[in-house]
């Protein structure tokens, strides 16, 4: 039923493959369904892993919000059988059997699932011990805007459900294009510059991160250009000397900022143009997910109010 | 090292104003270097300070100078509070953190962080405190649970298990914490890491303050030091009372270690390394060793903050890193060339 057939060394044994195969087919059984149906699929994951999928699968474990997201906008919520601990979106999967994080997955609790696909990202540990495991697993890397529109696709087709996906990446897409373009209908001249913090040490969401994807699209102008990496760590002296007319920071952090050495000669900090988000609108900002054009949509609102 | 009994008192004297004038030396460059060295360039720097505006005044002397000056005193008290640690334990590898100080500081600042994100109503006391309070409290109730698990100051021994098995206690408690808490994990990676971005001058004079209030006792002091080195009996026999001595030394130790961490995070190394700079230039005294040790520990935080802020700027290394990379490859060389010397 599922082979996964690795570029590296050390191919999970057969007899164990045999043994998930029985399990799977059981269930397949069991639920019957028109889902179950043959897929003969054979995909690459991020990892650089050639995974074949004799079915579609059933009985999934994801292991990062994101994925958990995209699972269940492709409609295939009700196949999800865990998530990772951090997974909160639709609401239904709260009620799920949680399986830790992705660097601490408790592979226990998942092999007792009997899943027949673990959907994960860049982790190399959990990958290993479930392919000695005989547990099929795939890796999709969502850091970026594209790899959202790659990550539809490739869970779609995973799942059978590629049509479902075309349509959802349109509608992303859409929406995505039509704030952006909104928001730079509405802009005179240079967009404003924009320091977002992702936390207080300073770390910077920097024009290379995902946020910061999003910013450039919605015509704000980054403090921290795309060579410094997605989330530096700043000298806060720089953020005085770029005087960004936007902060996007913590709700905690917020009224603490004209504390800072020199910060209460920041535009933003004087005249507290200050940008901050619930947790539940910060999770839509911050993952790149299938719900990006909602944490799109909350950026725009916020930069359109501090910002006109 | 030689022992000095070979000079004589005037050679060791003048070599004792030579290398005082060297350390205070240092610490003005660095001084005025962290002037110079930042975000801008070095050219862009000197401009401003010929021409400043309002926004590069701000960010000289609101900014770099305080930042510079905190670290100096910060990086003082390591030193000073590892020169006592040292001679108190008599172990050349004891240093400030050696009683749980750097593991209650992080539980402290885990849960102020935690109050902070989740603002709940039975911890707005530790919100409020904010991340220097907290390490504050943190680490002198690390202290106080330390010495009352090894019953008192008096046993070097049960002090230092009672020291390691309240770190690890404490240590484990905060990854407990971090792990129901996974969103604070890069701030409390940055507390552990070290960090003297946000010194302020407000921070710089406590850090002073409590630099001033803490090397007079351990100078006053130096002389049970210097007979605690023949020994716990011979001291006693020479009339010092062995536990106010080290109740008193252990308490600056803690109050150095405690208000160093609250401002800079646990910066590691610079106590254990300064006092060992101090004794290889030097043939020294404990009393000249308290006044040698924050001098080198001073200019070693000074000399990592300026490196911190040049090496990827205008992202910054975390200077903990620094130090542990300076004073570990220092360290390495020392017992190397202790190992050839024989």
């Amino acid at each position: 039923m599922f082979r996964q057939m690795e570029a590296a060394p050390g191919a999970p044994p057969l007899r164990v493959l045999g043994g998930a195969a029985a399990v799977v087919l059981g269930l397949a059984l069991i639920s019957g369904g028109p889902a179950a149906s043959a897929s003969g699929l054979t995909l690459h994951d991020d990892l650089q892993r050639e995974v074949a999928f004799a079915r579609y699968p059933q009985r999934i474990v994801s292991l990062l919000p994101s994925l958990t997201e995209t699972v269940c906008a492709l409609g295939a919520c009700d196949r999800l059988v865990a998530t990772d601990r951090y997974s909160n979106w639709p609401a239904q999967v709260t009620a799920l059997p949680k399986t830790g994080g992705l660097d601490d997955a408790e592979v226990e609790a998942i092999i007792g699932l009997k899943p027949d696909l673990v959907l994960i990202s860049h982790s190399q540990r959990i990958t290993e011990r479930l392919s000695e495991l005989g547990v099929a697993s795939f890796a999709l890397n969502t850091e970026s805007y594209a790899s959202i529109g790659h990550t539809v696709t490739t869970v779609g087709e995973i799942l059978g459900l590629s049509s479902r996906a075309a349509v959802l990446n349109r509608q992303i897409s859409a929406a995505v294009d039509g704030l952006s373009a909104e928001a730079l209908a509405r802009r005179h001249g240079a967009g404003p510059k924009v320091y977002f913090e992702v936390d207080h040490a300073p770390y910077a969401a920097g024009a290379a991160s995902f946020i910061g994807e999003l910013l450039t699209r919605l015509g704000a102008r980054n403090i921290v250009p795309e060579d410094l990496g997605p989330f530096p760590k700043l000298n806060p002296e720089y953020v005085v000397r770029e005087n960004p007319d936007v902060i996007i920071v913590a709700p905690a952090d917020a009224p603490h900022l004209a504390d800072r050495p020199g910060w209460d000669r920041i535009r933003a900090v004087k005249e507290q143009r200050l940008c901050y988000f619930s947790p539940a609108a910060r999770d839509t900002i911050e993952r790149p997910g299938p719900r990006v054009a909602e944490g799109m949509r909350a950026l725009f609102d916020c930069l359109a109010r501090v910002a006109p | 090292m030689e022992l000095g009994t070979g000079h004589h008192e005037s050679d060791a004297s003048a070599r004792l104003g030579w290398w005082l004038i060297s350390c205070l030396a240092i610490t003005v460059l660095l001084t005025l270097g962290s002037l110079l060295i930042g975000t801008s360039s070095i050219e862009t720097s000197l401009g401003w300070l010929l021409s400043p505006d309002a926004q590069s005044s701000v960010v000289l002397w609101q900014i770099r100078l305080p930042r510079s000056v905190g670290a100096w005193f910060a990086g003082a008290l390591l030193g000073l509070a590892g020169a006592i640690a040292q001679g108190v334990f008599r172990n050349p590898l004891a240093e400030p953190y050696l009683l749980g100080t750097a593991s209650g500081a992080a539980l402290g600042v885990t849960i102020s962080l935690i109050a902070a994100d989740a603002s709940m109503t039975g911890l707005a006391w530790a919100s409020r405190l904010g991340v220097t309070g907290a390490a504050f409290i943190g680490a002198c109730g690390a202290t106080l649970l330390t010495i009352s698990l090894s019953r008192g100051v008096l046993q070097t021994a049960g002090l230092l298990l009672a020291g390691v098995v309240v770190a690890f206690l404490l240590g484990a408690l905060t990854q407990l914490l971090l792990l129901a808490k996974p969103e604070i994990w890069r701030s409390m990676q940055t507390f552990l890491f070290g960090s003297t971005g946000f010194i302020s001058w407000s921070s710089a004079s406590l850090l002073g303050a409590v630099f001033c209030l803490c090397v007079v006792p351990a100078i006053l002091l130096s002389r049970g030091l210097d007979a605690l080195t023949l020994g716990e009996d011979t001291a006693q026999s020479l009339g010092l009372s062995l536990p106010m001595l080290r109740l008193t030394l252990l308490g600056v130790v803690s109050l150095a270690t405690a208000t160093a961490v609250g401002q800079v995070g646990v910066v590691g190394f610079v106590g254990l390394v300064a006092p060992h700079l101090v004794r290889e230039t030097l043939s020294v005294n404990h009393r000249q060793l308290l006044i040698g040790a924050p001098l080198c520990g001073g200019a070693l935080l000074q000399a990592a903050d300026l490196a911190s802020r040049w090496v990827i700027r205008p992202a910054e290394l975390p200077v903990g890193a620094v130090t542990a990379c300076v004073g570990g490859t220092y360290l390495v060389l020392l017992l190397w060339r202790r190992s050839r010397d024989g």
